[in-house]
């Protein structure tokens, strides 16, 4: 190496050989806080959960499953109690897998639709990216805005007679749908962003029309984002204790709804309020109502990723 | 050669000593000209892309289209299937016709256009689909009524693609080799049953032997349609084509845009042996461009 090539170079080797692990190293470090702190947090709650009785010691693995399995068995069986022994969440269950049911209804078609004008068919320009900005900021509102929005919106419909809903489980529907469509919208924009436009050119240059080139290709080729956003946005909504508080989820109920316009809880709404008992008992309680929520969302991730899987085989 | 015996079909494209000498067309009554332009300009926003183009495309027959890059064949190119309208400030001024009817201006039905006028792109980009569901879908989408297996494998055969793919016809066209899936994509522009067919560099992404297939399927083609290529290989335009025109960057323009314009459009053998205009000469023997 001459001495002119020396001068205008500082290579620091050493330096950068050590800076690409520590940078790794760094990296790994941050992805270990997030799994041991969901790692603690799930044993605290299955810990919480089998903390009644009767009680088992803690490595006898096979008789504290079976105590799981009776608590889950009888936490979904029961209703509503004062007696931490019969206390369930029937009735919550029930209340939470309507809303599922009828958000997703409501908001998947909406938010797609959406989506999907303000990407295919909205021009780009002004108006679009005032659209844009707005939907954005609106994924950041607290979720307990929307239940206000929905209280005067829903519930009371500004007061008008004959529009407003009370606190009926519809009412509490159109809350969470509201809620999750600005993800939902954004989400469906960013997959159909994806989409190559080589692939709706090949389209339309052979005579298609542009709903024909997005039914046909641009939002199949979309679905498996769209899916995400979806199943991220139903997540949320089934999770949520706020708004619902908010249009009027019943503190205590005893009586699963029959149809949209009964009034309704929810299992988010009943393990807040099983949290709140002072009798230390309850704690068991609570957290065998949060296993069950989480049950309940990663089945839908699961269901989601087969979805996905299959969509993605059939093309 | 078929070239030889067509006429030289230009009129002037721009005011030009070089060009005026052309015979202008002579009308024929079994029209021989498939697609025209009459003072087309294309502009992109603000800045002119294509200055005065005349060009009348033979039936039948392969026309190149060659020059720099920049110089607008492309855009030329996109002109005669409308796809120019999906860009958002593409502007057009000018004549074009197909059949002798104008396809420009906003009253004309560009979906049904793009059917008759099929086009091939520089990448190959078959849809994520099955080979025959590849094949099948413009089909379906154009209302097509008849025995799809049939046409599936007709076009395929057209394509000099069947024997490659019957047995695994309903596997993703994206398993294919490049220059089979690029087959592939001609076959389903051919599944319309188009009058021309417009190529934008289809070869340009695809190995020597795979370009060699495509070259041999168009001179097969062009018995039953109208093959328009833009090519930046010159080697090519003079192997496949039987009318070249050159498009080349306007020397006029001061303002620093790039601004195609129509320069010479001759046979082919006549315009790689003979040219006429001298900025064709310097860019076929590789002064410029």
């Amino acid at each position: 190496m001459s001495d002119a090539a020396a001068d205008s170079f500082r290579p620091h080797r050493r330096m950068r050989r050590w800076l690409g692990p520590v940078f790794g190293a760094a990296c790994f470090v941050a992805t270990l806080t997030g799994v041991v702190v969901l790692t603690v947090l799930m044993g605290a709650i299955l810990a919480a959960a089998l903390s009644g009785p009767p009680h088992s010691p803690w490595h006898d693995l096979g008789a504290n499953l079976r105590e799981l399995s009776a608590l889950l068995g009888r936490l979904l069986a029961n209703r509503q109690s004062s007696d931490p022994a019969v206390a369930g969440y029937h009735v919550g269950v029930i209340g939470s897998l309507w809303l599922l049911g009828l958000v997703a209804a409501i908001g998947i078609p909406v938010g797609i639709g959406a989506g999907v004008f303000l990407e295919e068919y909205l021009p780009a320009g002004r108006i679009r990216r005032i659209i844009q900005t707005n939907i954005a900021n609106l994924a950041g509102v607290p979720s307990i805005v929307y239940g206000i929005l929905g209280l005067a919106l829903f519930v009371r419909a500004f007061g008008v007679r004959g529009l407003a809903l009370g606190p009926s489980l519809l009412a509490g529907v159109l809350t969470l749908g509201l809620l999750i469509l600005p993800t939902i919208v954004i989400t469906t924009q960013e997959a159909l962003r994806t989409v190559p436009s080589s692939l709706r050119q090949a389209a339309l240059a052979l005579g298609a029309t542009r709903w024909q080139v997005i039914s046909g290709h641009v939002l199949p080729a979309a679905l498996p984002g769209i899916m995400t956003g979806t199943i991220l946005g139903l997540s949320r909504a089934v999770g949520e204790t706020a708004p619902l508080l908010m249009v009027g989820a019943a503190g205590s109920l005893l009586r699963a709804p029959r149809g949209p316009l009964d009034r309704y809880t929810a299992l988010p709404v009943e393990i807040y309020n099983y949290a709140k008992e002072p009798n230390r008992d309850f704690q068991a309680v609570a957290a065998g109502g949060i296993l069950i929520l989480v049950v309940l969302l990663l089945s839908m991730n699961a269901v989601a990723i087969l979805i996905r899987n299959r969509f993605r085989r059939a093309r | 050669m078929n070239a030889s015996e067509s006429r030289v079909q230009q009129a002037p494209p721009v005011p030009d000593a070089e060009a005026a000498d052309l015979a202008p067309p002579t009308p024929r009554p079994d029209d021989p000209t498939v697609l025209q332009t009459r003072g087309l300009h294309i502009w992109y926003g603000r800045s002119l892309a294509l200055k005065h183009i005349d060009i009348d495309i033979p039936r039948h027959k392969i026309t190149a289209m060659i020059g720099p890059s920049g110089c607008g064949k492309s855009t030329l190119l996109r002109c005669f299937n409308r796809m120019n309208d999906l860009i958002a400030e593409a502007r057009m001024e000018g004549e074009i016709r197909f059949d002798g009817e104008s396809i420009a201006g906003p009253k004309v039905d560009a979906v049904a256009l793009r059917r008759r006028i099929g086009m091939v792109f520089q990448k190959p980009n078959p849809f994520p689909k099955s080979i025959y569901n590849n094949i099948a879908w413009g089909a379906r989408i154009n209302g097509y009524r008849g025995d799809m297996d049939d046409l599936v494998e007709r076009s395929l055969r057209r394509a000099a693609l069947w024997d490659e793919v019957k047995n695994k016809i309903h596997r993703s066209g994206l398993e294919l080799s490049g220059g089979q899936q690029q087959r592939l994509c001609i076959a389903r522009t051919l599944a319309v049953e188009p009058e021309v067919i417009l190529m934008d560099e289809p070869c340009s992404a695809l190995d020597p032997i795979s370009t060699a297939r495509v070259e041999d399927l168009m001179d097969d083609l062009k018995d039953d349609y109208t093959i328009v290529i833009v090519t930046h290989n010159m080697q090519q335009a003079r192997r496949v084509s039987d009318m070249t025109a050159c498009l080349m960057p306007d020397e006029a323009a001061t303002d620093g845009q790039r601004t195609g314009v129509l320069v010479e459009f001759s046979p082919t053998d006549l315009l790689f042996t003979n040219p006429k205009d001298k900025r064709t000469e310097a860019y076929i023997t590789g002064r410029i461009g």
